[in-house]
């Protein structure tokens, strides 16, 4: 068994167990953490694929950006969570059912499309050939042939910015804001009061 | 014993089954719902990966990118709703969440 192959067992085993643990966990916030194990796990799997670009994504985009944002989601909402997990042991066989009977099925069309199907003729992953990284291999392709295909992940990321963004901002009322159009509109009539001043007795307010 | 294609395509496999199972016993907690979801996503994700590493085509790995994008912005708009959805209701129970019924 080479280094490779350990590799591969060591990482699949962490990743089906941190996913299990995170369906199984009683706290979220537990579950927030083995679901960062579980990404970990499968970007050094995608480094063993030799796509080192999508590993490195993953660990940015996945564990820095969306699972913290779970983080602060289960960490900001003060739910009760026991009762969230009431129905858990009615629905265990029937879901492990259909999961077992899933797992088998896809595991078997697998199993026969990797040793009959098209990619059945190369025994090895696309190693980097000399000189080109997988990133540049990435980026020579991404910017011309699939140069919509980026542009319209562009628009989906930006579309769901906004969607965030006017779901959740809330109005406050007695909340005094700035007002740049009535600071900019701001003239000398409404800026400057001359106030007459008798003499010997100062200004009272 | 080395380790090709239907090795990654099982793993995947297992982990999009557990994916599914967790949408299953976890009907009324919306959180690990969408980390199930999140789950399930990323089987996909090997999957394209892997064919794109046995292929020796680097398309699959761009495709794979996209629906990085697309989980990601998932996330970020279904916690939103979350947010919102909690502040009107106080509770997350999404079992008898039935308030756009008619």
């Amino acid at each position: 068994m080479d280094l490779l192959a350990i590799a591969f067992w060591l990482l699949a085993a962490v990743m089906i167990l941190a996913a299990l643990a995170v369906v199984s966990a009683r706290n979220p916030v537990h579950s927030v953490l083995f679901l960062i194990t579980a990404f970990f796990s499968a970007a050094g799997l995608f480094v063993l694929l030799g796509a080192e670009f999508l590993a490195m994504l993953l660990v940015i985009v996945y564990v820095g950006a969306v699972a913290v944002l779970f983080l602060f989601v289960v960490m900001m909402l003060d739910v009760d969570f026991d009762a969230l997990r009431q129905g858990f042991a009615r629905y265990l066989p029937v879901g492990g059912f259909v999961a077992g009977i899933l797992t088998i099925e896809m595991a078997v069309v697998a199993v026969s499309v990797a040793q009959h199907g098209a990619a059945a003729k190369n025994a090895a992953p696309m190693a980097a050939s000399a000189g080109v990284t997988n990133a540049e291999t990435i980026g020579q392709v991404l910017y011309t042939t699939y140069v919509y295909y980026f542009q319209a992940a562009g628009m989906v990321l930006l579309v769901a910015m906004i969607g965030a963004i006017v779901l959740t901002l809330k109005h406050r009322a007695g909340v005094r804001r700035q007002s740049i159009a009535d600071q900019v509109a701001r003239g000398r009539r409404t800026g400057v009061r001359v106030v007459d001043i008798k003499p010997g007795e100062g200004i009272a307010s | 014993m080395t380790i090709g294609l239907s090795h990654y395509l099982t793993v995947a496999a297992i982990l999009f089954t557990i994916g599914v199972f967790g949408i299953f016993v976890n009907r009324k907690n919306v959180i690990v719902i969408l980390m199930s979801i999140e789950l399930i996503l990323l089987a996909v994700n090997i999957n394209l990966v892997a064919f794109s590493a046995f292929l020796h085509d680097v398309a699959g790995q761009v495709f794979a990118m996209i629906v990085l994008t697309v989980a990601a912005a998932e996330a970020a708009v279904g916690l939103a709703i979350l947010v919102t959805f909690f502040r009107n209701r106080g509770d997350i129970a999404v079992d008898d969440a039935s308030m756009m019924k008619g």
